[in-house]
């Protein structure tokens, strides 16, 4: 369940595997994370809420959304291979930083101007729709950019945020 | 001293005021401190007395619900700042553009833990989709139940079908002509040795008209009206007109020659950056 896709998104909620393997699921979730540390993999929790929850109520955890990601980290050439090109990912974690740093809201007219800098005009609008249809971002009826299920999953922010101002 | 009319009119500008500001500002991301949330309230305050109509209070109801959102902005602005993952984001900018993409990538790649998932099909989803299969009716029977709809017919007049696009109001080749006598006018008035720059022909004042006028150019060529002379090392095109339709040249390979004609191109060539 963990790792299907149901429509367009992977992962399960946590009512679904209630419904499956009763009440005690955060435990068998528990297992399961130990379980896949072995294999440098862990099982993720995104809250409904955007930030993180210290001691989630079982209501909560019924509501939150399961993945399972990739525990350690990648290197670039790493990041290559699975199918990303240097600068759309350079783009992508551009964008992610910029949006972050904006409260997690940033007109997309913003965003593709700083993208210009360093990537091709034409490229820009495909990249930004790109991070949109991969669940990365998402975009209002105003044209904000917000951070998506995508990237709540995939990415520490304090992280990314952290290093980038160590450099 | 101002009359209640215009005391109530000034109101409303200064209220309709209020709700612009407080709009760009929640759809601009703009600082939500920027507005001085006492001296609205007392501005609300002043003209509340004057509003009768129920349109008045409508606006008054507008201004104190735009001004909750910003004070809730405002809000969440104090908890962003207090958080952690708060960073000055002309700071974190200068700091993007500073960075090379492989330092980026370098960062990003620390804080990334991509999803892993499954895109193959269960055994327990073959199943699952077998059953249905089984259980599914076929076309024949699920389709008798919606009865065919009834349509309404009747003769549509010549000026119906150039209206929906379906018969043009000249013949192509009657365009086509005219068209060619446009170029060959419009060489005479702003070209040059017989020739004029593509995008001094093609464009035009919408963007719609400059797209029409590049297909019909493209037939001109194809259909030797016309041809194109291209100096690559300048990166200009040139379009020159023939002075009678000339018949194809029978072992010549025709050779087809894409142009972009981009929204962004048309911008370009109305601001005069563009040949």
């Amino acid at each position: 369940m963990l790792f299907y896709r149901r429509h367009r998104k992977p992962g399960v909620k946590g009512w679904e595997l209630r419904k499956v393997l009763g009440s005690d699921y955060p435990k068998v979730l528990k297992i399961v994370d130990d379980y896949l540390k072995a294999l440098d993999l862990q099982v993720k929790t995104v809250f409904e809420e955007e930030k993180q929850v210290e001691k989630p109520s079982l209501e909560e955890l019924d509501k939150a959304r399961f993945y399972v990601t990739l525990r350690g980290e990648l290197t670039p050439k790493e990041a290559k291979m699975i199918g990303w090109r240097i600068d759309d990912l350079a783009g992508l974690a551009t964008t992610i930083a910029h949006v972050i740093s904006k409260k997690g809201k940033a007109p997309r007219k913003e965003v593709e101007e700083m993208l210009r800098d360093k990537l091709p005009g034409w490229k820009v609008g495909f990249n930004i729709d790109r991070y949109i249809r991969y669940g990365y971002l998402t975009q209002d009826e105003n044209e904000q950019l917000y951070l998506d299920w995508r990237t709540r999953a995939e990415v520490d922010q304090k992280a990314l945020i952290d290093l980038l101002l160590s450099k | 001293m101002q009359s209640k009319r215009e005391r109530a009119k000034t109101g409303r500008e200064k209220l309709q005021h209020i709700i612009e500001t407080c709009k760009s500002i929640e759809d601009r991301s703009l600082d939500p401190f920027l507005i001085d949330v006492n001296e609205i309230i007392s501005t609300v305050k002043e003209y509340f007395p004057e509003w009768e109509i129920p349109d008045d209070l409508c606006l008054d109801a507008e201004t104190i619900h735009r001004l909750a959102s910003v004070i809730k902005l405002q809000s969440e602005w104090v908890r962003h700042r207090s958080t952690s993952l708060y960073t000055d984001p002309f700071l974190l900018e200068e700091k993007l553009n500073r960075l090379g993409k492989e330092e980026i990538i370098e960062v990003f790649v620390s804080a990334w833990h991509p999803i892993v998932e499954f895109e193959q099909i269960s055994l327990h989803s073959l199943a699952e989709a077998f059953r249905y299969w089984e259980s599914l009716l076929p076309m024949k029977e699920r389709w008798k139940e919606f009865p065919p709809a009834e349509f309404e017919r009747s003769l549509a007049t010549r000026e119906e079908l150039i209206r929906q696009r379906i018969l043009r109001d000249k013949a192509f080749s009657e365009e086509l002509e005219t068209f060619w006598q446009e170029l060959k006018s419009q060489v005479e008035t702003k070209g040059e040795n017989g020739k004029i720059h593509y995008w001094d022909f093609v464009g035009a004042e919408t963007y719609d008209e400059t797209v029409h006028k590049a297909f019909m150019t493209s037939f001109l060529i194809t259909y030797g009206y016309a041809t194109l002379e291209i100096h690559p090392l300048e990166e200009e095109i040139f379009i020159k007109p023939y002075e009678k339709q000339m018949a194809k040249i029978g072992k010549k390979q025709l050779v087809s020659i894409p142009i972009a004609v981009s929204a962004e191109d048309w911008m370009k060539w109305k601001r005069g950056e563009l040949k």
